[in-house]
This record gives structure tokens, sequence and C-alpha cells, in this order.
């Protein structure tokens, strides 16, 4: 029996092109729509996965922020077990801040620790200050191991066999006791589909606990100054026209080189 | 000396990473821009051979202990840990690769310093360092500034060029002596080769790569049409392996392959920064994208900005027809 932890994070979707906040230091909102970050989707999946094989709980934890019903209920339909959301916190884009209430709220509101394995996404594209994965991992103490593509439980020694990836398809392997914090990068299959059908009896028959984080927000060990768009006009030439032109034009640039 | 800027070497099965060498280049005009020193940081089992090539410094503070034998990040992150606060440095740099990515955040949160991520360059004015770094997949880029220090700084590859950080002297060295566990929580137990690919993609002239905007995994047999005749392979990004649509032989990128072809046709890849950094070697890039401010845009030499549907299929015809003519 395993009791997964699993930390989901929302992100902007970036099929919808963000767009910077009057400020200059904050995306506009009204640009934003939140999806839930792609690597938090494979560590649900590997924790959806690692329950299957071994039983137990999948707890899913994300802080309150808009459409978090949507991505905890879809959790809920995908196979957790129990959903979380703190609300209360504004860490505003820093990592570390949203470390630390987590932290404090994980160790504070009784039901959600102890977990055998907390697991989350490698990485977000909105880390600015650091990944969530380690900072949390020291706040609490645990062992870390990232950019996880395989996990092995052995519930009676209490260990993970875990598969990290490097550059060029090389992996690594490494023993880590439980508890432990696993920032996942690839689960061991794609994410599963859910049809809304079963999201919306998830949010007839189960529930979403909401808890709010205990404790003072530190202050972010960063300021921001600036957020630009770099220029991405800068280098292609862009070659227009109907797709038969355009299709004669890129022929002409292999041709060019030799290679047609 | 306390206010140096410091830079950590990567190393990882014996050899010094490229990308060490480039962040010893961005740390070299940064410490002249401070008015500092620079110090390379050598954790490891050994001295190492990795000294002679380290010239770029001004010297070199060495930590052996058999712990460090691996880049494990948590023994990396405790080593640091001790180093740093007696001695100051304004900022240690370290690269942001998959061996080294959750030392600064381990560290960082260890010691209660400021962190910044993906930084693509760092500049002091009027005294202050400033940090720019890539956010929303190459969308966005923040200005961000410190609060207090030692400053910890992930830099990504590709930030300077590696010639001018590889510089063939040993410098001065201090040996600092850490204190590790005998006995590390997280035990390592070995690495594991790829398994052989049917193709190898690193080897091939014309690649024609996917991305997200392939949107089903039967489109894939689109690109590799064109593949065909173009006498070429395909590859592909991160979220087209994960879906399983492509074997992860065939992936290009900081986890995947580093390649240079001769033609890198990216159809429906939006840019991530970790992606550009296994192609923009290629001799030629043509990106296909319905979204004209995709990052891809930046590092192509040409670009369309178009539904990949609507050109390929006109693409495979065209070099199809260019074949036989050659042909006949």
């Amino acid at each position: 029996m395993l009791n997964i932890l699993v930390l989901l994070k929302l992100v902007p979707d970036l099929l919808e092109e963000p767009e910077i906040a009057p400020d200059g230091r904050s995306l506009d909102p009204a640009s934003v729509r939140l999806i839930l970050s792609e690597r938090d989707e494979h560590a649900l999946e590997e924790a959806l996965l690692l329950k299957e094989r071994h039983g137990g709980s999948v707890t899913i934890v994300a802080l309150d922020v808009p459409e978090v019903d949507d991505v905890l209920f879809t959790a809920l339909a995908k196979g957790a077990d129990r959903a979380w959301k703190i609300s209360g916190v504004e860490p505003g884009m820093s990592t570390m801040v949203a470390a630390g209430s987590l932290a404090r709220t994980l160790t504070s509101v009784p039901g959600l620790l102890p977990a055998d394995l907390i697991l989350t996404g490698v990485q977000a594209i909105d880390d600015l200050d650091g990944q969530i994965g380690p900072i949390l991992a020291q706040l609490l103490e645990l062992p870390y191991v990232g950019i996880v593509c395989r996990v092995e439980v052995s519930p009676d020694t209490r260990t993970a066999v875990v598969v990290r990836e490097y550059a060029g398809g090389v992996t690594g392997s490494f023993e880590v006791p439980l508890p432990a914090v696993l920032g996942v990068q690839s689960a061991e299959k794609p994410p599963r589909y859910v049809p809304v059908a079963k999201v919306r009896a998830a949010m007839k028959a189960q529930r979403v606990e909401k808890v709010p984080a205990p404790g003072e927000l530190e202050s972010a060990r960063l300021e921001i100054l600036q957020l630009t768009k770099p220029e991405t006009a800068g280098r292609a030439v862009m070659l227009e026209g109907a797709p038969e032109e355009v299709a004669a034009q890129v022929c002409d640039l292999l041709a060019a080189r030799g290679l047609l | 000396m306390a206010g140096d800027i410091w830079v950590l070497v990567e190393q990882w099965r014996g050899r010094v990473s490229d990308v060490t060498y480039e962040v010893l280049a961005l740390g070299r005009e940064v410490a002249a821009a401070a008015g500092a020193g620079l110090q390379a940081v050598l954790l490891g089992s050994g001295a190492g051979e990795a000294l002679p090539s380290l010239g770029a410094a001004d010297g070199v503070l060495v930590a052996a202990h058999a712990a460090l034998a691996e880049p494990d990040p948590n023994l990396y992150a405790q080593a640091l840990a001790q180093m740093i606060p007696q001695r100051q440095p304004r900022a240690l740099f370290i690269p942001q690769t998959n061996v080294t990515m959750e030392v600064g955040p381990l560290l960082a949160a260890r010691l209660g310093l400021p962190f910044v991520n993906s930084c693509r360059d760092i500049s002091i004015a009027d005294g202050r360092l400033t940090a720019r770094c890539v956010l929303y997949g190459g969308k966005v880029e923040a200005a961000v500034a410190p609060r207090g220090g030692p400053a910890v700084l992930g830099i990504l590859p590709g930030a300077r060029p590696q010639e001018p950080g590889r510089v063939e002297r040993t410098p001065p060295t201090t040996a600092v002596s850490v204190d590790l566990p005998a006995e590390p929580r997280v035990r390592f137990h070995g690495y594991t080769e790829p398994p052989p690919g049917d193709v190898d993609i690193t080897r091939e002239n014309v690649l024609v790569s996917v991305g997200r905007g392939i949107q089903r995994g039967e489109n894939v047999a689109l690109a590799e049409e064109l593949a065909g005749a173009l006498g070429g392979a395909v590859c592909g990004s991160r979220p087209v392996i994960d879906q399983g649509w492509l074997s992860s032989s065939r992936q290009v990128g900081t986890s995947g392959m580093i390649v240079k072809p001769q033609v890198y046709l990216a159809l429906g890849i939006s840019g991530a920064p970790e992606h550009v950094e296994g192609m923009k070697h290629a001799a030629l890039i043509i990106a296909i994208n319905s979204d004209p401010r995709a990052p891809i845009f930046s590092v192509a030499h040409y670009g369309v900005g178009a539904d990949l549907f609507d050109i390929v299929p006109a693409l495979i015809e065209r070099v199809k027809a260019v074949r036989q003519k050659a042909a006949s």
C-alpha cells in the first residue's frame, strides 16, 4: 500500500499568447487561461500507475487559483482519491514563496502527511526562482530525485529505485528511502484521457477540501524589474504565399544547398 | 575572496561539460563588470584532470570527497552550503542542465538565498546584479534583481560561446574540506545507455521534426512521407515522445539528442529552450508554425507562419515532382 501525494500547479496555456500587464511586471490575467502544468500531468499519471500496481491512495494538492476545480475534479475522475485546494496564497511568480506555504500546509493540516511519496512535475514553464520539488524536499528534509521517468517501489524495504534522464538518452538509476520527493519528467505511459462525462460525475459524487494556508507568506528574495516579450522576428526570413508558392520556395532553398 | 563570482564546474561521466566553459565566459564578463575575481568551483572525488582547462578562472576552489564521485545534486548542494557562508561570493553561477538542474534550488532553500532559474544573461549596472531569465517556453523574458545574497543563478546552455571560457592554463587551486555523510540517502546505482534505435538521428543529413502541432499520432505519417521524399528521417520534440508517437531514440533536445543536420524542418514546434538547445546548430533551419510569434522563429533561418497541414502536403507534392523531373 502506497500513499502518494501529488502537487499540481496551474500555468498559462501557451496556445494563447501571454500578454504583459501595464505594470510591466506581471502577465495580464485577461490574456491567460490556466491549465495543469504538463509535467504535473505526468506526475499524476505516474502516481495513478503506482497506485494500480501497489494499492493505496493518491491525494492531490493545488493552490486555489482560477480553474483549479476543473483540474482537481479531472484528476479525481482519473482515479485520484482525495483533493485539496489551499486558499489564501498569492505567491506572485515566486516558486520559493509557494513552496514555503505548501510546506507549512502539508506539515500542519491533518490528513495530508505522512505520504510515502510526494510527486510533482520536474519543472513548470513559469519557474522563476526554482522548481517546487527540490525546494519542498529541502524544507521537509526529504531526499529528492528529479527528471524521473520510471519509479519502482519496494514496499517491503520502503525504498524506491528511480530512473533519471540525462542527455543523449542516457539514464541513471538511484535508490531512495521513502518518504521521498520526486520531480517527474515523464510517466511510464502517456497521461490517460478522461471523458467529460466522468469529470461531471466526479463533480457530483466527490468533493474538493478547501483549507486556508497557515502562517504568513514570506516575501520573495528577488525583485521582478520588467517582463518583456523577446523579439522573435529577429532571425527567420518569413516565406509568404499560397501553400504551393511556399512549397516552391522551400524546395528552392533545399536545391540551392544540394539537398534536393 | 568575498564578492567574487563563482562558477560551478559541471562534470559528468569523467568530463567537464561544454556548458561549463560557456558559463565561465559569462562569469569572466560579470566579474570584470563587478571588479571582482572569478573562481571555478570543482566538486569531485579527486582534483581531477579538469584543472588545466579552467584557465578562464582566477582560481579554483577544489572540494574533493569520495561522496562527490557522481554529481548527486543533494550532495553538491550540501557541499556548496558549507563553502558559501564563510567565503561570501557575490554570486554562484550553476550550469542548468539535466545533471545539475536542482543544485541551485536545493542550495538556495537550504541557506535562504535568492535563486533565479533559466538565466540567459547576467549583467551588473550601477553596482546592481540583474539576471535575464526565460519564462513560458521562451515567450517571455524577465529581468530580475536578487534581494540580498549571495545570489544563486541557474544559467541556461548557450548564454555565451564556449571558446572564451576554455583557456588552457592551470589556475591556482584552494583545497576546501567538506563534511558529507558516509551513507548518502540517495544511492547511485549506475548509468544505462539508450537502447539502439532504428535510426541514429545524429547522423542524418535531413531531419523532419514534429512537435505538439502535429496534434495526433496518426499525423506523424505525414512527416514520414515528407522525410521519405527528402531522403531523411523523422524526429520530434518532447511532447511527441511523451505521447508515444515516436520512440525516444528520435527525441531532439537537452534530454534527447543534439543534432546538426544539413537541414532541419521543424513542423509545429514552438521552440522551447530545451528543444532549441538540441537543434540550433543545424546548417539550415526551416520552421512551419501557425503561431507567428512562436520562439522557433528566432532560431530558424526561414519561417512559414501557417498551418503545417496546409503546407506539408503541398511540399511533399513539390518535392516528389522535383525528384521525378530529375530522374527523367
